[in-house]
């Protein structure tokens, strides 16, 4: 039992993580309708740049690398990288292509995933990279202890940084200006455009959010596996996070993740003994298809109807 | 002037439905054929063959499976890898173990065995739509190549999981030089195409197109959705398939599953965004842009010009390249090279008269 516990919850912090990534989906489907597939490129760009940054910091300012407000300073200019992204982004890729079919734009998107990666690499170099949040990836005592449980700190945290930014963007689009015309956007773009919403500004604004997004999933990613080339397969981790709980939901997000994660881990533990392991690459997947031939639009998706 | 249809009168049944109804067309197609029968297999290099040739048919193949479900069907699939992967691996398995199976047949096996997969993964497509079922494809690219690496009884248990063609031969012929074999793909490939241009014409081409169009209307008129769509999965995936099988037996000779990954899926859907959705020439000139594009660049790279660009960036043009382009075709010509083609011959029509 107490193993199966361990197993559980370890996949339940690790949904956590691919809710994350999730999560940038979802907000950039939310506000423009395009399934942004560059979301892993987004994240492998956002933490490569980030450690590229804290790598070269020092030498360009002439501080020293150990300075405390150094990883304030990087973040700080990663998020301003993220802002241009955007911008560029919407500039010279979504505004040429409004009106056209969702899919055409999914692939667009998988071409920006190829152009950020190769920028990326272009820039920063392809060599993998340890990234040190100073946070260690041991066992929380007082579970070891009292219940016998190994659960590692370091998923506690990143848990509960994915759980935290998911409540503040929750109350951001809630209950600020800018939320409430994101919402707007979502419903209806014309209808949005007519009452003045500035949709340019807004696909900014969504998709430096999902940026940022990037940057935390990037920067927990990063630290746990190493900066590396593979980071942008967090997206594929998390398309079935998506399709499970719905392409437009942030709490789908959420609760995709944790059933994602949690399943995932245990038919790792218990199932793929039979069939000779690793079958984590497409059980989620099917696990997706299944919930999806019983409900087409996912768990928290909104129900499309089908008009002539 | 060159390019014009005045003059040329349809006045039987027959000249109003050929494939090429304008003579300048047929003359074009026809030097091309002729070119690439006659001419190439003794004109090309061994390496031109080999290394680009074979592979631009062998690719064109795919890209034609993937454009009946994807162009024509209007089901977009990210699992093409795979269905090329139990193209190749099932004609091996065919070959493999049944003592005097001829190579033609096992192919054919092979392509009928990745029909049959592509229509089980292409069920769900009769409840999802549009992302999701991208998603339920991509279950598929996952999966196919997991089974391929776990179970050993696929490679015939050779220990690297990897996988070497036998000799081709057909009645007692061997294809044994990259020119031969070059040829039979081109034969395969040639056949195929034709079959595919027609298919177009049909009523099953044409109510794909009408699935395409908007699936509710479709049905509305009568159309048997499907039957329609699982037939789009099967033929794309037959396609794909024997597309599979040529990439391991003219082409490469020693494939592994891996090999059949989300990249060369997407670099598959590449080729018919850039061709152009829904036309057989544009997976020809899809493919062939996609395959020659790396080479072009890597020829730029040892010139005066690649000189300039740092070693950094010159490794990652490629993927940077293939990125904006597919962008700049989905803004500026979203029917690919196929409309390009088009609208030169428009421009052909008329010149050198202004109107």
């Amino acid at each position: 039992m107490g193993f199966f516990l361990e197993v559980l919850i370890g996949g339940l912090l690790a949904g956590m993580l691919y809710a994350l990534v999730a999560l940038g989906f979802v907000l950039i489907f939310k506000a423009s309708g395009v399934l942004n597939f560059a979301q892993g490129a987004m994240v492998f760009f956002a933490a490569l740049t980030f450690v590229g940054l804290t790598e070269r910091l020092p030498a360009w300012l002439g501080l020293s690398p150990e300075w405390a407000g150094l990883f304030w300073v990087a973040l700080l200019l990663t998020a301003a990288v993220m802002v241009l992204l955007a911008w560029v982004v919407e500039r010279f890729m979504l505004r040429k292509l409004v009106n056209q079919p969702a899919i055409t734009l999914f692939m667009a998107t998988i071409g920006l995933s190829y152009l950020i990666e190769g920028v990326a690499q272009g820039m920063w170099g392809a060599v993998v990279r340890g990234l040190d949040l100073g946070i260690a990836d041991e066992p929380v005592m007082w579970l070891l202890e009292r219940y016998n449980l190994m659960i590692s700190k370091f998923d506690l945290i990143a848990a509960t940084v994915a759980g935290v930014l998911v409540a503040v963007l929750a109350l951001f689009f809630q209950y600020t200006k800018v939320g409430r015309a994101l919402r707007a956007v979502a419903d209806d773009h014309q209808a949005a455009l007519s009452i003045g919403i500035p949709l340019q500004r807004i696909w900014v604004i969504v998709w430096a959010v999902a940026g940022f997004v990037a940057i935390v999933a990037g920067l927990v990613w990063g630290s746990r596996n190493g900066v590396q080339f593979a980071l942008t397969y967090t997206a594929l981790k998390a398309l079935p996070v998506l399709i499970l709980g719905g392409l437009t939901s942030v709490p789908g997000a959420i609760v995709g993740g944790l059933i994602i994660g949690a399943s995932e881990k245990l038919a790792e533990v218990y199932l793929g003994p039979f069939v000779g392991g690793g079958i984590d690459s497409w059980f989620p997947y099917v696990l997706a298809l299944v919930f999806l031939l019983i409900r087409p639009e996912g768990l928290f998706g909104e129900k499309h109807i089908d008009r002539v | 002037m060159i390019y014009r249809e005045a003059g040329q009168f349809k006045a039987s049944y027959e000249a109003d439905q050929q494939i090429f109804p304008i003579k300048q067309d047929r003359i074009v197609m026809a030097a091309l054929v002729a070119a690439a029968f006659l001419v190439a297999p003794w004109a090309a290099s061994e390496y031109w063959l080999q290394a680009v040739l074979t592979p631009v048919l062998v690719f064109a193949l795919a890209a034609l499976g993937l454009n009946l479900l994807t162009g024509y069907a209007g089901q977009l699939s990210l699992g093409t890898g795979a269905f090329m992967a139990v193209g190749a691996y099932a004609t091996y398995n065919f070959l493999l173990r049944l003592d005097g199976l001829p190579f033609l047949v096992g192919l054919v096996l092979g392509g009928l065995s990745a029909a049959a997969v592509g229509v089980v993964f292409g069920l769900p497509s009769l409840r999802i739509k549009g992302f999701y079922l991208a998603m339920a494809t991509l279950a598929a690219q996952f999966f196919i190549v997991w089974a391929l690496t776990k179970f050993p009884w696929f490679s015939n248990y050779s220990s690297s999981g990897i996988i070497t063609a036998q000799r081709i031969e057909i009645l007692g012929f061997a294809f044994d030089t990259p020119a031969r074999k070059y040829l039979l793909t081109l034969v395969i490939v040639s056949l195929l195409a034709l079959a595919a241009k027609n298919l177009a014409r049909t009523n099953t081409g044409r109510s794909w197109m009408a699935v395409r169009d908007m699936d509710v209307a479709a049905e509305v008129i009568g159309i048997p959705l499907m039957k329609t769509k699982l037939l789009a999965f099967a033929v794309s995936s037959f396609y794909c398939g024997i597309a599979g099988g040529l990439y391991a037996y003219t082409y490469l000779g020693t494939v592994e599953a891996d090999g059949f990954g989300l990249d060369l899926s997407f670099k598959i859907l590449f080729m018919i965004i850039i061709g152009g959705m829904g036309s057989v020439l544009g997976a020809f000139l899809g493919a062939a842009f996609i395959l020659l594009l790396p080479v072009g660049l890597n020829v730029l790279m040892h010139t005066s010009v690649g000189a300039l660009v740092p070693a950094t960036l010159a490794s990652n043009l490629e993927l940077i390249v293939f990125g904006v382009l597919i962008i700049f075709f989905l803004i500026v010509e979203p029917h690919g090279l196929t409309r390009l083609w088009q609208i030169g011959k428009e421009k052909l029509r008329l010149w050198p008269f202004p109107h």
